[in-house]
């Protein structure tokens, strides 16, 4: 099977001052479609770094990432923002919905910016959020849903362009246990119906959900297990 | 390809202006008062300009205050602008009825020689009512009323033999009507003028107003009568002349001149010891008026327009830093920097535009009230409508590149981090 992300020396040096910050030191690792991948780790090891890159937020200072085959370390920003709009999804811990529009406009954004026509947008940022089961709240807007409600109204935002892959970056960590579970479950589903799923948490239970967990450690992948 | 490239900039923005009213609706004090900004200077510059529209105007046809084809001999001019003071004229010779006389009878060209003065200040009676003190005693003839523009409505006018004998009788404006006559029909009544009777033989036609000002006010009697009982020491008469045609104008007026001058011996080569005041020179004393005006005001505009315009960005800048966590988000899922861009761009376009055209509102109605204020029908300057709307189009998009730049260059991991 062909590798979805394949990543290779890759390094992130932040420089603060005179002080050289080396939040990534040599990342190797690969990712094939359809896999479910939890990443643990201490506060501070990178994990954040790693997935901004993986997610083309962010550049690799060295190193070499292939996303399906594609360069995306040689590639500028316009190249790198078509990326994110169509091939990758992107949960927040802390949502990044925006607050002055309804579920229904914030999931729709990201077709906006596809140039999908308006009324196969609206079709299909509905059917996102009947998937994530919120189409009776689509047209509240997030300081009158819950964090959990919020929290599905993102992920239905990361689902709605059908993207290669779903980051995840500590997606249950504002949330209660109860409302973390369901989240999970909503991840597990997706799973199940095929997409690839990448997230980083504190928790072991949370990260048993996965079937592989890399542990990072000071910018290194310092284990790559398979969940049994 | 470019049929698509096409439609998606279409589509961008649709969706800009659609994102742009959102984020106006969301920041209504903000967009209040950019609006504001725009407003004002739009509003300054239109009201202004017609203002000035509606009083150039109104002054082109108030000022052919003696008719077509007629010219004023008076020895002040009738407009002085700049520093000739009034000494320069006052030492000339009075000009004086005999003068008028021997005008009249010397001069072919004309088809009317008309003569007037006027004195203020006098009381005016009907038995208890008294007219009110801007109404002026008129001495003049039959050619009197041609020259205030109007017409005899009732009676009759003042005639050459009225002038020739000195009779004791008077033609009213409409206000002395008003004032002495409320109830009653004015003609065949005795008036009394500082105590002496005339009798009221005719009424004149209602003029109105002009740049707020009453043409009415005024109780005309023959020129003889006037100069006997109210002529003072320094009392020097206007003589109207009207010429055939206006082909015949500068003949008539070279002919009238000549005359005067032979009356008036002056001497060859000597300028002359009077003004020849015309609704040309009139016009076009007043035209560099409005222009000095006109320039004052663009000006001024342009300082307001540039200070909306530095709102406008600052404002723009503070919705940026304000946006900051905004445009992360946006740009996280995939929204390039032309997208970004374009959503600034379009919201501060929009601004001042919708800013631009409240302004030429309020402008327009602001400028026509001016107008109705001094009595002239409305216009609106449709050129400088679009000069304003233009204007706007160039603040929104001068001055909120810098802004909607500064938005789309923000790096999106930064941006997110924002709080
Ligand atoms: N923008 C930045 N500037 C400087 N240092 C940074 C920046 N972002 C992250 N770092 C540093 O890089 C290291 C890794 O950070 P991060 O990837 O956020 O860790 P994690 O998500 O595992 O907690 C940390 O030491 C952090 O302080
Ligand atoms: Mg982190």
């Amino acid at each position: 099977m062909n590798d979805l992300i394949t990543l290779k020396g890759v390094t992130r040096v932040y420089e603060v001052g005179t002080e050289k910050i080396h939040a990534l030191a040599g990342v190797d690792l690969t990712i094939r479609p359809n896999e479910y991948i939890s990443t643990m780790g201490p506060s501070g090891s990178g994990k954040s770094t790693l997935m901004n890159i993986i997610g083309c937020l962010d550049t690799p200072t060295s190193g070499t990432y292939e996303f399906e085959g594609e360069p995306v370390h040689k590639m500028d920003d316009n190249q790198l923002a078509s990326i994110r709009n169509r091939k990758i999804g992107f949960v927040f811990q802390t949502f990044n919905l925006l607050p002055k529009l309804t579920a229904l406009r914030n999931v729709e954004l990201p077709l906006i910016y596809a140039n999908v026509p308006r009324d196969e947008r609206l079709e299909q940022a509905e059917r996102a959020l009947r998937r994530v089961g919120l189409i009776d709240r689509m047209n509240h807007k997030p300081n009158e849903l819950s964090g959990g409600q919020r929290q599905r109204v993102a992920i239905a935002r990361a689902l709605v362009t059908n993207p290669s892959v779903i980051l995840a970056d500590e997606p249950t960590g504002n949330l209660d246990s109860k409302s973390g579970e369901d989240i999970m479950r909503l991840f597990d589903d997706l799973h199940e119906a095929g997409n690839t799923i990448i997230l980083v948490t504190h928790e072991e239970y949370i990260a048993k959900h996965a079937q592989r967990t890399l542990h990072i450690l000071d910018g290194k992948i310092n284990e790559d297990t398979l969940n049994g | 390809m470019s049929k698509s490239k096409r439609s998606h900039l279409k589509n961008t923005v649709k969706e800009s202006l659609r994102m742009a009213l959102e984020a106006i609706r969301d920041n209504k004090l903000r967009s209040v008062l950019t609006l504001l900004g725009i407003a004002i200077g739009v509003f300054s510059v239109i009201g202004v300009m017609t203002a000035i529209r509606t009083l150039e105007t109104s002054i082109e046809s108030g000022l052919n205050v003696f008719g077509t084809n007629t010219f004023l001999i008076q020895k002040y001019p009738a407009v002085t602008i700049g520093g000739h003071s009034r000494r320069k004229y006052r030492n000339r010779r009075n000009i004086t009825y005999d003068q008028f006389k021997e005008l009249k009878r010397r001069a072919r060209l004309p088809i009317m020689v008309s003569v007037t003065d006027y004195s203020g200040g006098q009381t005016i009676k009907y038995r208890d009512k008294q007219a009110k003190k801007n109404v002026y005693l008129q001495g003049g003839d039959e050619g009197s009323l041609r020259t205030f523009n109007t017409f005899i409505g009732d009676g009759r006018n003042i005639t050459a033999h009225d002038v020739e004998f000195s009779r004791r009788v008077t033609v009213l404006g409409m206000d002395a009507v008003d004032q002495m006559f409320p109830f009653e029909d004015p003609l065949g009544k005795i008036i009394t003028i500082n105590g002496i009777g005339f009798t009221v033989v005719g009424i004149a036609e209602r003029k109105g107003k002009m740049f707020g000002q009453s043409q009415d006010n005024y109780v005309l009697i023959p020129i003889t009568t006037y100069l006997q009982r109210y002529g003072k020491r320094w009392t020097s008469l206007a003589i109207t002349v009207e010429a055939p045609s206006a082909e015949l104008y500068d003949k008539t007026r070279d002919e009238v001149i000549g005359i005067l001058r032979m009356i008036r011996k002056v001497p060859p080569g000597k300028e002359n010891d009077f003004e020849v005041v015309s609704n040309a020179q009139l016009i076009e004393t007043f035209g560099q008026f409005t222009g000095g005006v006109k320039l004052f005001a663009l000006a001024i505009s342009i300082i307001a327009l540039l200070v909306a315009g530095i709102g406008i960005m600052n404002i723009m800048l503070v919705s940026v830093s304000e946006r900051i966590k905004e445009i992360g988000i946006r740009k996280a899922i995939g929204a390039t920097r032309r997208d970004i861009l374009i959503q600034f761009l379009t919201e501060a376009v929009f601004l001042s535009e919708f800013g631009g055209i409240t302004g030429v509102i309020l402008g327009v109605l602001g400028g026509n009230l001016v107008a109705m204020a001094f009595n002239i029908p409305a216009v609106i300057p449709l050129d400088w409508v679009l000069i304003g709307l233009a204007v706007c189009s160039v603040i929104g998009v001068g001055f909120g590149i810098y802004p909607a730049y500064r938005a789309a260059k923000l790096d999106p991991i930064t941006s997110l981090r924002y709080e």
